[in-house]
C-alpha cells in the first residue's frame, strides 16, 4: 500500500475505532477490574479481594441452577431451531415438484418466507409482550380462550405456562414455553440464511440426484445438509450466544422475573438481581466475566470441531 | 483529590477560571475521577435561622427527581411553587421520571441529583444505599420546625412514619405517601347480597359458599408479583403471633419462624388455596383487580392506591371499600393492628450538591398546604397528619375509617427492606403457598432456613429493629 493511502485509511478508521475501544472494550476491562473487587455499584469505596468472587461462583447454588437451565437453552435453542428453518428452507427452496423450470419450492414459497421472517421484525421486548397475551392463563388467553371453546382445557384449571414449575422431561415447564417462543421467533431469519445458502448449491446437483432415483429425503440429507455444514454451524454459534442470554423474555415474562421459585433462573437473571437488588457489583461483574469467558470457549470449541476443507462449485 | 500540588491541573483550572468559565462543575468533574474524594461541602454557606434552619443559600440551584408512577407528579409542582413564594431566588430543577435506579445508580458515586424520589419496581435497593453510605441521614429534618409553625417536622408526621424510614437508627427516607393495606369489596353489592365484611378468616370460610353460590369467585391475586400476596400473608401472621414474633422474624432471631401463631395464621392461608376459593388462572396485579372490579371475585387485598390506578375502568356503581385484613379470632394476639405506613421514599444523595436546599425543599414536601395538595391530586392519604381532612372520597374515607379505629401499633414489616435475599424467597415462597405447590409448614422451613442462612452470612451487613 502506498504511503498516502495508509494515512487516508488510517484517518477514517480512527474515530471509529477509538469509538470502539472506548465504548465497547473500555467497559469490558472496567467489568474484569471491578470483579476482584467488593464495590457495591452505589458508592466510591471498593476493596480488592482478588479471585475472591469467582471462588464463591463455585458454591453458589442459585448460579448452579440457573447455569444448567441456561445449558438446557444452549442444547434445545440451535438444535430445535436450526432443525425448523432447515425444514422450511427446504421446502420453500427445493422441496416443490419439478416442472421445466427445474427444481423449485412449494406453491407461495415467497409469500411463506415473509411471514417466516417476520417475528425477527419485532424487538423482543415485544414478541415478550405478545406472547404474554397468548400465554395468558386464565380464559382470556388465547390459548385458553380457544381451548376452553373447544372443551379441551377447564375453566377452572387453565394452563398456566409461565407459572408452571412441574418438571417435563426433567425441565421446568416454564423453560420448555419459553424455548417454544425463542425457535418461533428465530427459526424465520435462520430460514432466510439457509435459503441463501441453498440458492447457491447449483440446481444440476438437485437433478442429477433426481435423475438417479434420489426422494426429498436422501436429496435433503445426502446433499442440501452436506453442502449446508459451514452456514448450519454458524448458525449453531449465533444460537449458542441467544441461548446463553435469553434475559428479554425471562425477565419481561416470568413471575419475579426467574421463577415460580427460581424454575426459569438463568445466568442473567440471576446476574441482574446480584448487581441491583443485592447491591453486589463486584460479585455480578465476576459473573458476567465468567459468562463472557464460557462463552468465547463455547465458540471456539464449536468452530474448531466443524472446521474442515470447504466444497467448491 | 491528593494534596500533592499538581501543576497542571492548577494551571488548567486558572486558565478556566481566566477565561470566565464556572470552576466548580470543571473541578467537581475532575475530583469525580479519584477513588478518594473527601466531601467539600459549601452547605454553611447560608446563613441557618429558625425560618431556614438548613441555611438555604440565595442563588444556589437544587435539582429535584419525581418518579412519575401511580400518584403521577403534579403533587410535585405544588411543593416546588410552595418552595419558591419562600425562595425566589433559588432553582429549583425538577424532572419526573419512572426509572429512577437506571438514571440515577450512576451518578450516586459521583454527581448525584439533590433529592431523589425512590420508588416503583426500577428503584434502588434501600438497604445497599444504607449500607454504602450513599444517602444521607436526616434526623436533623426530623428535628427542624415544621414549615408553618406549631412543633417540628417528627411531630406533625402520622404514626410510623419516622419508623419506616428509619434504618440502624437513623433516619434516611422520608415517605410521603401514607398508605393503607386490606382487603377490598364493593360495598354495593355487599349491600344487595346483605353480606357483611368478615372479620376473620372464620367468618371468611363462613360467606365464601355464598359468594361461590353467586358464580362468583371469593378471592383473586396477584400471581405475578410476590410481594403483593406477602402483605396479607404477613398481616396475617402479625395478627396471629403478634408483634413482638414479627419482630424477632425481621430481627434473624433463632427459631423466629416458629413461633406460636405463625404457623396457623399461614394455615389459613393453605386452607383458602386447597378450598378452591381462588379465581382460577394466574393474573398479575391490575388483570387481578380488574377482574375483581369485573365482578368477577368478592375480595382482592392491596393498598390504597388501588383507586387512582385502577380509576379508568371502574365500572358504574361500584363503589369500593377497604376493610382491615382477617385475624384467626379468638387466639390472635394483636387482633386491631392494622397494616398501615409511609411509602413512596424520598432520599438525599450523601454526596448532593446542595443538601441544605434539599432538605428544606423536603421541609416544604411535608408542609400542610403540601400534603393536602397531594392528597387532592392523588386521592391517596399523605404522612403529614390531616392531609385527607378536607378531600371528598368514598375510598379514602373508608381508609380513615379503619384507622380511626386501629389500635396505636401499626403492622409493619422490615424482612425485605433489611435483606434482598429474604425479600426474593419470602416473594418466591408466598407466590408457591398461594398457587398450592407449599404447605404452611414448607412454608416456615423454607424461611427459616433462609433466614439462618442470611444469619450466618458474614458478608451480608445485618439490621435490627427494637420496635
Amino acid at each position: 500500500m502506498r504511503h498516502g493511502v495508509a494515512r487516508f485509511v488510517t484517518g477514517f478508521l480512527a474515530l471509529p475505532v477509538g469509538l470502539y475501544l472506548f465504548y465497547v472494550v473500555w467497559p469490558f476491562l472496567q467489568a474484569a477490574g471491578y470483579s476482584l473487587t467488593d464495590w457495591g455499584g452505589y458508592s466510591d469505596r471498593q476493596q480488592f479481594v482478588g479471585l475472591d468472587n469467582y471462588l464463591r461462583l463455585f458454591s453458589d447454588e442459585l448460579i448452579r441452577k440457573a447455569f444448567w437451565h441456561n445449558v438446557f437453552f444452549l442444547i434445545t435453542v440451535p438444535l430445535f431451531t436450526i432443525a425448523l428453518a432447515l425444514f422450511l428452507a427446504f421446502l420453500l427452496n427445493v422441496g416443490g415438484r419439478e416442472d421445466k423450470a427445474g427444481i423449485r419450492g412449494v406453491f407461495g414459497s415467497g409469500l411463506y418466507k415473509v411471514i417466516f421472517f417476520f417475528p425477527q421484525v419485532l424487538s423482543l421486548v415485544v414478541i415478550a409482550v405478545m406472547w404474554q397475551q397468548i400465554y395468558r392463563a386464565d380464559g382470556q388467553g388465547l390459548i385458553n380462550g380457544m381451548l376452553m371453546k373447544i372443551g379441551l382445557v377447564s375453566e377452572d384449571d387453565p394452563i398456566t405456562f409461565m407459572y408452571d414449575p412441574e418438571p417435563f422431561l426433567g425441565v421446568p415447564a416454564v423453560l420448555w414455553w419459553l424455548l417454544l417462543i425463542a425457535v418461533w421467533s428465530g427459526a424465520g431469519f435462520y430460514m432466510v440464511l439457509f435459503s441463501a445458502a441453498m440458492q447457491s448449491i447449483p440446481k444440476d446437483v438437485y437433478e442429477a440426484a433426481i435423475l438417479d432415483g434420489a426422494g426429498r429425503f436422501h436429496t435433503f440429507f445426502r446433499i442440501t445438509l452436506p453442502l449446508l455444514r459451514d452456514t448450519v454451524s454458524v448458525a449453531w454459534v449465533y444460537l449458542g450466544f441467544i441461548a446463553l442470554d435469553m434475559y428479554a423474555l425471562v425477565f419481561v415474562m416470568t413471575p419475579s422475573q426467574g421463577g415460580p421459585n427460581h424454575a426459569s433462573e438463568i445466568f442473567a437473571s440471576v446476574l441482574n438481581f446480584t448487581a441491583f437488588q443485592k447491591g453486589q457489583f463486584g460479585y455480578a461483574c465476576a459473573m458476567g466475566v465468567a459468562l463472557a469467558i464460557f462463552t468465547i470457549l463455547l465458540a471456539a470449541l464449536q468452530l474448531r470441531i466443524t472446521r474442515r476443507e470447504r466444497i467448491e462449485y | 483529590m491528593s494534596v500533592t500540588p499538581d501543576l497542571d491541573r492548577r494551571t488548567l483550572l486558572r486558565r478556566a477560571a481566566a477565561a470566565g468559565l464556572l470552576v466548580t462543575p470543571a473541578a467537581g468533574l475532575l475530583s469525580a475521577c479519584a477513588g478518594s474524594t473527601p466531601d467539600q461541602n459549601n452547605d454553611s454557606a447560608g446563613e441557618k435561622s429558625n425560618d431556614n434552619p438548613f441555611g438555604v443559600q440565595d442563588g444556589s440551584a437544587v435539582k429535584v427527581v419525581i418518579f412519575n408512577g401511580g400518584l403521577g407528579d403534579a403533587w410535585a409542582k405544588e411543593d416546588q411553587a410552595i418552595f419558591n413564594a419562600k425562595y425566589p431566588n433559588v432553582t429549583v430543577n425538577m424532572s419526573s421520571t419512572q426509572k429512577i435506579k437506571t438514571e440515577e445508580q450512576p451518578k450516586m458515586a459521583t454527581q448525584p441529583s439533590d433529592v431523589v424520589m425512590n420508588s416503583g419496581a426500577d428503584m434502588m435497593d434501600i438497604s445497599t444505599l444504607v449500607n454504602e453510605g450513599a444517602i444521607e441521614p436526616l434526623d436533623d429534618l426530623l428535628a427542624a420546625p415544621a414549615w408553618e409553625g406549631g412543633g417540628t417536622v417528627a411531630d406533625s408526621l402520622l404514626p410510623g412514619t419516622v419508623g419506616d424510614g428509619t434504618y440502624q437508627g437513623k433516619f434516611f427516607v422520608v415517605n410521603v405517601a401514607y398508605t393503607v393495606w386490606g382487603n377490598w369489596y364493593n360495598s354495593v353489592l355487599f349491600d344487595k347480597e346483605g353480606w357483611t365484611p368478615p372479620k376473620t378468616f372464620d367468618d371468611f370460610f363462613a360467606l365464601a359458599p355464598k359468594i361461590k353460590a353467586k358464580g362468583m369467585a371469593p378471592y383473586v391475586y396477584d400471581a405475578v408479583h410476590g410481594y403483593y400476596p406477602r402483605w396479607a400473608l404477613m398481616a396475617t401472621v402479625w395478627k396471629s403471633a403478634g408483634k413482638q414474633a414479627v419482630i424477632d422474624i425481621d430481627n434473624l432471631k433463632e427459631n423466629a419462624w416458629r413461633a406460636e401463631g405463625v404457623l396457623p395464621a399461614l394455615e389459613a392461608w393453605e386452607k383458602l388455596v386447597k378450598d378452591k376459593l381462588l379465581l382460577p388462572g394466574k393474573l398479575d396485579h391490575t388483570q387481578s383487580q380488574q377482574a375483581w372490579l369485573d365482578g368477577k371475585a368478592a375480595f382482592i387485598q392491596v393498598g390504597t392506591w388501588l383507586k387512582n390506578e385502577m380509576a379508568e375502568t371502574i365500572p358504574p356503581g361500584f363503589e369500593m371499600k377497604i376493610s382491615d385484613y382477617w385475624g384467626l379470632g379468638a387466639t390472635d394476639k394483636a387482633p386491631n393492628d392494622v397494616y398501615a405506613g409511609a411509602g413512596e421514599g424520598i432520599v438525599v444523595p450523601a454526596k448532593a450538591p446542595n443538601k441544605a436546599a434539599a432538605k428544606e425543599f423536603l421541609r416544604a414536601v411535608l408542609s400542610k398546604a403540601g400534603s393536602a395538595k397531594f392528597a387532592e391530586l392523588t386521592k391517596s392519604l399523605a404522612s403529614t397528619k390531616g392531609s385527607g381532612d378536607n378531600v371528598q372520597d368514598a375510598a379514602l374515607a373508608s381508609a380513615n375509617e379503619l384507622m380511626k379505629n386501629a389500635s396505636s401499633d401499626l403492622i409493619s414489616i422490615k424482612l425485605w427492606n433489611f435483606y434482598a435475599d429474604l425479600d426474593k424467597e419470602s416473594q418466591n415462597l408466598s407466590a408457591e403457598l398461594m398457587a398450592g405447590r407449599l404447605t404452611a409448614a414448607q412454608f416456615v422451613d423454607k424461611m427459616q432456613a433462609a433466614a439462618d442462612k442470611v444469619a450466618k452470612d458474614s458478608s451480608i451487613t445485618k439490621q435490627t429493629r427494637d420496635a
